[in-house]
């Protein structure tokens, strides 16, 4: 048994998706000769294909525990939503046929969590008959799949990797992530480049310490020099390109980076090798400037991997929008694309299913669940006339639509535009290294140019040599890694912590940080209902009570309902008979010949002798459910978004910690002030639509506040694009991750306090760097005007003041003791 | 030591061949996922390719674990 099988099966959780089982639900799978406890239906199933498909493995090999699966009971439904799929006007847009009459396309999956779901997906797919190939990136959560299509429907293969618990979609590359791809190739190229040849320079480097003056033969040492240069040519003229592209950017701008001494270092240093390779005279610096380059390369490479990590910003809004549309024309129904549909089209969305586009009710009443724009938890109730937008869900009723807006007019789209608004104001942080680092090259240049003009004066045989040694002794090289070492390992530890850190300035801002704003559901709560607690009116044991209310929700993919699936103890809920659905009030339904009705309490109780009212329920927080019968109430459900467990323990450490908390939301129920007081947040702002978060948080910034903003879904894309700092949940939308400047992988809240804590240690890392590469150079830049430091000792003068400052960080790839305690 | 006018133009060209093989890699998106295959290699799925008789038998009881 292997450390991460032992630890993820120690803990009493579903076997499949380590979720709490409840006390009372009995889900049983048979996996590898043993039963297995699960905690729902929904788990249940996807671990018994999984085990019928013998893929049993996965459970042994898995590092990270599966996501819980939507429930199945929607099956057919489902089943309907992939056959959209597998129509031409849908599938133009992301399948290619291949010549050999075959299909091909690429997906992307939801719920891939560690390598072994990539070994599970792969298997599973491929053992379906007419899967040619099916190939899964574990990195970019990219699927793809060659099938014929005489033999298996593309539908089938979305059907079989819901089966087993991971959610498809088709995938359409943009611009924008084909440029991703580019620039990743790219950086992999200079790597590569680099990387061999810095290897063979050394080599032949080796041969010319040793053998330097004595025993090597002026001919050979000429030689050598001269396969260096040819070795080092490229790693100047392609590997290190990026950084004197950015040197001349930085010039044209008149602003001054680290791309401008590093360039001056490598361009200088290779410039004065070719001089000393053609006139056989001085000293050759080719190993110094390609391993240089070669770690550098490194770090920037490191750090745009952790940047395109979350970059799936080409499948956001696609997620979000359904690809096909059920059109009402005069011939009935017909499925188009999307894209395709006009204004004024009439269009029908099933329950379940999301709404297209915007528009407006013509026919039929259902509710809609807004919460991805507005951050309201319950879905609002909606009439004819009433306006609906693209991108939300129908959740009870099939209704008909009049489309208003589509494109680029629509709700979605000026989100997305309020978005990029957003990214244009955001404060810019000016960075340490930075602004040290134009003085020291100001100042570098003006002392070079000083002494190579007194030297001249003096000596003009040595002027070019001394000049070059104060080059090469100030090289940049410690001042350069300062920063990047520590970032690197900083980001680095906090990676394996769970906090995946996207741009380079957060790790500054969280150490400056003095206000941290978190958005309400999803962030601080679980971003679900969950029955809280009910509370008996008659005989009914509160079991009983839960099972004909489960009994009348059987059929609802409502939120409510789902909480009653959660903790439903039966196997299977036998559905009442004769539901019927009073939108927006409750249910109604026979069970063995008796009425019983669940939903408000006005409704409910309308048979009843007394009638009762949302002021008769036990406590005036949460949401109240009341089940009755003809003749009497039955019982109370409490329902709630409890706050995450560890909500309480952060924001008070935050508030140890000098930071201002606030919670920041779009929902205006009572749940607010509840969560509020429960988690003992002072500032509270609720109700707000992202416009108006998006000014909050402008009005902090601009009096002047350091600003972390916790998020997750649609609704919170503008503020989080708009705040200094940015975090996204794990949980969150894809376009909310990547407009993120860090993501909370794990969802552990408690996180955020040790992160913080790690970025003030690593700014003072920083600082110390800084401060040991200044007062090296600032010894070693008087002898080497003076003309006292021979190469050998400048070249030895700079690693050792490389290796200091790496070491330095390294400190940063552990937590502290007390973080590692909590 | 003259030789090294013939092994240092090997070396380099060598070196030129190992930079094609891996720019041909690159481009042809062997290297981009680079977590999963680290992983796949441990999984023990191909007990179905393991001949009968070099079969290990399984211990009917397992052995108790020791540190």
């Amino acid at each position: 048994m292997n450390a991460a099988e032992g630890n993820l099966h120690k803990r009493q959780g579903c076997y499949h998706c380590g979720l709490d089982i409840p006390n009372h639900s009995q889900f049983f799978t048979v996996i590898a000769g043993e039963p297995r406890r699960m905690c729902c239906p929904g788990c249940q199933a996807v671990a018994q294909v999984i085990a019928d498909g013998g893929l049993e493995n996965y459970y042994k090999h898995r590092t990270v525990e599966a996501t819980s699966p939507e429930s199945l009971s929607a099956s057919e439904q489902l089943q309907a939503e992939f056959e959209l799929y597998d129509h031409s006007s849908v599938q133009k847009h992301f399948v290619a046929d291949l010549p050999d009459g075959t299909r091909q396309a690429t997906l992307v999956i939801e719920g891939i969590t560690c390598a072994a779901c990539v070994w599970l997906l792969e298997h599973h797919i491929s053992s379906l008959d007419g899967v040619i190939v099916a190939s899964v990136n574990l990195t970019n959560h990219r699927a793809r799949v060659q099938w014929d299509d005489e033999t298996i429907k593309l539908s089938e293969i979305f059907f079989a990797m819901h089966s087993i618990g991971y959610q498809g979609h088709p995938y359409h590359p943009d611009k924008e992530e084909q440029l991703l791809e580019q620039e990743t190739k790219r950086a992999m190229r200079r790597l590569g480049i680099a990387g061999v040849f810095t290897m063979q320079i050394m080599m032949l480097a080796v041969a010319l310490y040793t053998g330097a003056g004595a025993s090597l033969e002026a001919d050979y040492e000429n030689f050598i020099r001269w396969a260096s240069l040819v070795l080092a040519t490229p790693v100047v003229f392609y590997a290190s390109r990026p950084f004197f592209q950015a040197a001349l950017r930085d010039l044209r701008t008149r602003h001054l980076t680290m791309d401008v001494p590093v360039s001056i270092a490598i361009g200088g240093a290779y410039i004065a090798s070719i001089w000393a390779t053609v006139t056989s005279s001085g000293e050759v610096y080719y190993d110094s400037v390609s391993m240089f380059t070669f770690f550098l390369l490194i770090g920037r490479f490191l750090e745009m991997k952790a940047r395109h990590r979350t970059g799936k910003a080409g499948n956001a809004l696609l997620n979000l929008l359904p690809a096909s549309a059920i059109l009402l024309c005069d011939e009935g129904e017909k499925i188009v694309a999307a894209n395709e549909l006009q204004q004024g089209d009439r269009i029908l969305v099933k329950p379940g299913h999301t709404i297209p586009a915007d528009g407006l009710i013509v026919n039929g009443t259902s509710s809609i669940d807004e919460s991805a724009l507005t951050g309201e938890y319950l879905p609002l109730t909606k009439n004819i006339g009433d306006a609906v937008v693209g991108g939300t869900i129908n959740v009870e009723n099939p209704i008909q639509l009049e489309v208003t807006q589509v494109g680029e007019s629509s709700q979605l789209s000026s989100i997305v535009r309020l978005l990029e608004r957003a990214h244009d104001e955001k404060p810019k942080v000016a960075r340490l290294a930075d602004k040290v680092s134009g003085y020291f090259v100001a100042a570098v240049l003006i002392v070079a140019a000083t002494v190579g003009t007194v030297w001249w004066q003096i000596s003009p045989d040595h002027a070019f040599w001394v000049t070059l040694s104060v080059l090469v002794v100030t090289c940049p090289c410690a001042l350069s890694l300062a920063t990047p070492t520590a970032l690197t390992a900083a980001t680095g530890t906090l990676r394996q912590h769970g906090l995946l850190i996207t741009r380079g300035h957060v790790l500054e801002s969280l150490a400056k940080a003095t206000h941290i704003v978190f958005d309400k559901t999803g962030t601080l709560t679980e971003g679900n209902l969950s029955l809280q607690n009910t509370y008996r009116l008659s005989d009914l044991s509160e079991v009983e009570c839960l099972d004909i209310a489960a009994s009348l929700e059987a059929h609802s993919e409502h939120p409510i309902a789902r909480a009653f699936h959660r903790a439903s103890r039966q196997d299977r809920v036998i559905p009442a008979e004769q539901l019927t659905n009073h939108v927006g009030m409750g249910l109604e339904g026979y069970i063995a010949g008796k009425r019983f009705f669940i939903g408000k309490p006005s409704f409910a109780s309308q048979f009843c002798g007394k009638p009762l009212d949302f002021s008769d329920a036990p406590d005036s927080h949460g949401q109240w459910l009341l089940l009755a019968s003809e003749t009497e109430p039955l019982a109370w459900f409490g329902l709630n978004d409890p706050a995450r467990k560890q909500a309480a323990r952060m924001v008070q450490q935050l508030q140890k910690m000098g930071l201002e908390v606030q919670m920041l939301t779009g929902d205006s129920s009572a749940a607010v002030q509840h969560i509020a007081r429960q988690l003992k947040i002072d500032k509270v702002i609720s109700g707000v639509s992202p416009e108006q978060k998006l000014q909050h948080i402008q009005q902090l910034q601009e009096s002047g506040a350091q600003l972390i903003m916790v998020g997750d879904g649609i609704n919170d894309i503008p503020v989080l694009a708009g705040a200094q700092t940015s975090i996204a949940m794990g949980s969150a939308t894809d376009l909310a991750k990547t407009n993120a400047d860090a993501v909370l992988i794990s969802g552990e809240l408690m996180r955020l306090p040790q992160g913080l804590r790690l970025a003030r240690r690593t700014r003072a890392n920083i600082r110390q760097n800084l401060s040991w590469s200044l007062l090296y150079n600032l010894i070693a830049l008087p002898l080497a005007a003076a003309g006292m430091i021979a190469p050998w000792m400048a070249a030895i003068g700079m690693s050792a003041s490389s290796l200091v400052v790496v070491g330095n960080a390294l400190r940063l790839t552990k937590l502290d003791r007390p973080d590692r305690l909590e | 030591m003259s030789i090294i006018y013939l092994l240092i133009p090997i070396a380099i060209i060598l070196a030129g061949i190992g930079i094609w093989g891996f720019f041909w890699s690159v481009n042809n998106g062997q290297l981009d996922d680079l977590e999963s295959p680290a992983h796949s290699i441990l999984y023990d799925d191909d007990e179905h390719l393991i001949p009968d008789e070099a079969k290990q038998r399984k211990p009917t009881e397992p052995p108790t674990e020791k540190r």
